[in-house]
């Protein structure tokens, strides 16, 4: 086997952070090679140093043996890397067959539509895929559209395939499929690099790991060399992780009641449809489901950026749907919002400043109609010192601090209050181990205070690991509970594409 | 060799201070080219604008009541400013705000001198208010931009007044000019040291000052400061976004419209056509300039006041053609805007970066 790709002693700084190191690592042809590391350890840099976006400050990559200096992602794309991100480049109004076209190089002004669609056909045949070249990319479900993309970069003939976490819009099964893919890939002599965080998929997929921590290659191993806590404990290193122990405590009371709630969107379609939700009192309450599926919508319902065209909401048997009592019972809820940057802070304000934006008009932080700087100054410090949030200089703006300080604040300033309920839309998505199971703390923590969670968060190993229920959401409608000490994976996973099951926890 | 821009990622507290500066010192020398081309020497020209607006006791009351209404116009815009919020209207603010104090002042038959002054400020305080509230509420409730709405409202604002003038406000015994009568003395600010300078420019500080303490030390400043910062964190943390876009720009407005009032009460003492000379689009200027304080508010317009009244004294020594000092402030302007691109990217040269 030779090496497809090869770099060596990476190095690629920004403005007062080196976000690589030292990188080194190589691909052979016929490979599948699993880049691991926690967030914020370079993975999304090195990928773009890979497609041509960034210019690396020192090192040397190799394609095929010839050392090569992208300046672009066309050079790239030239030498044969492709990459299918996170957020798939698709015209959602187009069709499969156009959307293809429009990735390809060298397309005659007078084409043959036919020759072009026999080609496509041919691909999709040869990996079975479920696809009609006519329909336009809306209607499609993301796997579908995720193997657009990949028969994008296959008709440009690329030899080595970068997939940045392509499992986290998937169902279970619909990973299954795409690994089954790539496995066939691999055989037909492409290279692919596999970007992932979950353990259970790099131990299935993997022919070789390597390991990224702050920004430099640990170690590469082979199949056979590495098992799930090998790589685990290489990956975290010497971290911390904080230790929690939940208790389980069910009562019957019912905090939350959700019934029958419908929420249109912007387009005019449903994002939750006749959906129904109980909460219980002191309950972490796990929401699985493919990212989409009205999650965001809910969330946003119980937070008050939204309102319901249907259905009712009871908070503890009261009627609280469309009351101006809504909206100050949602002021006693807490929040932990999807995107912190865009809806959790004010990003050039600072920390003492941010930490209040909740509680700002409460008397404590006011004097008559001037603010009490002393309290509040007083207030961040306490909560600086509870939470052990790293800040800057005092009124550093917060969007200088790292994300897993950043969700500090917000969660800090979220339950200062001691809210009776926190709704936590993906908590820990980004954050590095440490801070992730900081958060997960802070929340088994509340739960024994008697404090109700709803958990919206896509890796089922951490619903698993935390709830006490867990509520599966398919196209904006419950499909069902299970308890996660019953439950199994495949069941969750049939849920999260529609079926229903035949029994509930 | 290739040029790469990059983001900073902590733009120097020195460069943001400089850079205001630096423009106006590149304005001046561009500028001096435009004086050459009608030769005059710019050295002289601005050692000119100098002398005559700060030389003497008379040149130093102009610049102040030059810089009066500046300062209104300006505390009106940076406020709005503050919350990303773009009020291009203050130019029509003005003649509204000057409109309700002319009808108090003319109408209300108020004979004591404070209560008639006191009146009207309100006038043309919730005039104007409610003026600059229209675009406000339209932006809350429709999401109009609010760029279009007040800047279109200057026409309709300008022709009204003129309306008013030619109409039915003009004075009977004015040889048919489109003037209103005379201010009685009831509605007249007092002047001092014998120059036109009036009590509208302490007013203006004690606005300034106002303003002040609201944005930076109350919690409606902070709220204010939270939307400007980031809307949605500002809406998902319970305020109502609508309202505070609605109740800003309508402070915005009065506050320019202070402007109105300030001038047809301490210099014009009646209501005519232009009453304004595009104090209110110098206002975005200055609110740019200043960025985002209260108090560089006023240092900035007392030095574009040092401007206008130095200009002047170009027209009448040189002829030069008042377009010169408009054209000046475009320049500090544009060079401005072009120095903020500086403060947030550097511009690096790399060498050797070959092609694959």
């Amino acid at each position: 086997m030779s090496d497809i790709l090869h770099i060596e002693n990476i190095r690629k700084t920004f403005p007062g952070v080196i976000a690589l190191d030292d990188v080194s690592f190589s691909v052979a042809r016929g490979e599948i090679h699993t880049l691991l590391g926690e967030n914020g350890a370079g993975k999304s840099t090195l990928m773009n140093v890979l497609t041509g976006l960034y210019h690396p400050d020192r090192g040397q990559i190799r394609i095929a043996g010839e050392k090569i200096h992208f300046t672009s992602p066309r050079d790239s794309l030239a030498c044969g890397i492709g990459m299918v991100h996170q957020h798939f480049m698709l015209v959602p109004a187009h069709s499969v067959f156009e959307n293809i076209l429009l990735a390809l190089d060298n397309v005659p002004n007078f084409y043959s539509r036919k020759t072009y669609k026999e080609k496509i056909q041919q691909l999709i045949d040869e990996f079975d895929l479920d696809l009609d070249l006519s329909t336009p990319v809306w209607k499609l479900s993301i796997g579908a559209q995720q193997w657009i993309e990949l028969i994008k970069l296959l008709m440009r003939d690329c030899q080595l395939l970068i997939l940045d976490e392509p499992t986290a819009v998937l169902t279970p099964q619909e990973a299954d499929r795409l690994f089954d893919v790539l496995r066939r890939l691999k055989k037909q002599g492409k290279s692919i690099i596999f970007i992932s965080h979950k353990m259970r998929e790099v131990m299935e997929i993997s022919d070789r790991v390597t390991i990224l921590k702050k920004g430099c290659s640990l170690d590469t191993l082979a199949r056979g060399d590495f098992d799930e806590s090998k790589l685990a404990s290489l990956m975290i290193g010497k971290d911390k992780i904080p230790q929690w122990q939940k208790t389980l405590q069910m009562s019957d009371e019912i905090v939350l009641d959700i019934q029958g709630l419908s929420v249109r969107n912007d387009r005019g379609l449903s994002d939750l449809d006749k959906f129904n939700l109980q909460l219980k009192k002191g309950e972490i309450l796990g929401v699985a489901g493919v990212a989409g599926n009205g999650q965001k919508a809910l969330a946003e319902v119980l937070t008050g950026l939204k309102n319901t065209s249907h259905g009712r909401i009871l908070a503890r048997e009261k009627d609280i749907t469309n009351s101006n009592a809504r909206y100050s019972y949602i002021a006693g809820i807490a929040h932990i919002p999807e995107d912190r940057k865009t809806i959790g802070i004010a990003p050039d304000m600072s920390v003492d400043e941010n930490l209040i934006m909740k509680s700002f008009k409460s008397g404590s932080f006011r004097n008559w109609i001037f603010q009490n700087k002393k309290a509040i100054r007083r207030n961040a410090e306490e909560k600086i010192e509870q939470f052990a949030i790293k800040t800057g200089p005092d009124g550093t703006p917060v969007r200088y601090l790292s994300g897993g300080n950043i969700q500090k604040v917000i969660i800090a300033r979220e339950l200062s209050e001691h809210p009776a309920v926190l709704v936590a839309l993906y908590p820990t998505r980004g954050l590095d181990i440490g801070s992730a199971g900081y958060v997960h703390k802070v929340i088994a923590d509340g739960a024994d205070r008697g404090m109700s969670t709803i958990l919206i968060a896509e890796d089922l190993d951490e619903l698993l690991k935390l709830s006490d229920r867990i509520a599966v959401m398919f196209r904006g409608k419950l499909i069902g509970y299970v308890n996660p000490r019953k439950t199994t994976r495949e069941e969750i996973g049939l849920m999260m594409s529609g079926e229903t099951p035949g029994d509930t926890a | 060799m290739k040029l790469v821009i990059e983001r900073r990622e902590i733009s120097s507290p020195l460069l943001r201070f400089s850079a205001p500066i630096a423009s106006i010192g590149v304005a001046l020398f561009v500028a001096g080219f435009l004086l050459l081309a009608s030769g005059v020497s710019p050295l002289v020209a601005y050692k000119e604008i100098i002398i005559e607006a700060l030389g003497s006791l008379y040149g130093l009351s102009e610049t102040l009541v030059k810089t009066t209404p500046l300062i209104f116009a300006g505390l009106g815009v940076s406020l709005a400013f503050r919350m990303q919020i773009w009020n291009i209207g203050a130019e029509g603010q003005i003649y509204v705000g000057a409109m309700g104090a002319t009808w108090v002042a003319l109408f209300s038959g108020l004979q004591n001198h404070w209560v008639m002054l006191v009146a009207m400020f309100f006038a043309a305080f919730f005039c104007a208010g409610l003026w600059a509230g229209v675009a406000g509420f339209l932006r809350a409730r429709w999401q109009v931009n609010e760029v279009i709405v007040t800047l279109l409202m200057n026409y309709i604002a300008i022709l009204w007044v003129d309306y008013l003038i030619y109409g039915p406000w003009k004075d009977p015994k004015g040889f048919n000019f489109p003037l209103t009568a005379q201010f009685s003395d009831t509605a007249r600010f007092a002047e001092y040291f014998n120059t036109r300078m009036h009590s509208g420019f302490f007013l203006a500080l004690f606005c300034a000052l106002v303003l002040y303490l609201f944005i930076e030390r109350t919690v409606w400043g902070y709220e204010i400061k939270v939307i400007g910062s980031n809307q949605k964190a500002a809406q998902y943390a319970g305020m109502n976004t609508g309202m505070a876009i609605f109740f800003v720009l309508f402070l915005s407005g009065a506050i320019a419209g202070i402007a109105g009032f300030s001038e047809v009460a301490g210099l014009q003492h009646r209501l005519q056509h232009g009453i304004s000379p595009g104090y209110g689009y110098t206002a975005i200027i200055i609110a740019w300039l200043a960025k985002r304080s209260a108090i560089g508010v006023v240092i900035v317009s007392f030095l574009l006041g040092v401007l206008l009244v130095g200009g002047d004294s170009l027209q009448l020594l040189w002829q030069l053609p008042v377009a010169f000092v408009y054209a000046f402030q475009g320049l500090i302007l544009f060079f401005l805007l072009a120095s903020d691109f500086f403060i947030i990217y550097r511009v690096k040269l790399v060498k050797g970066v070959a092609h694959a």
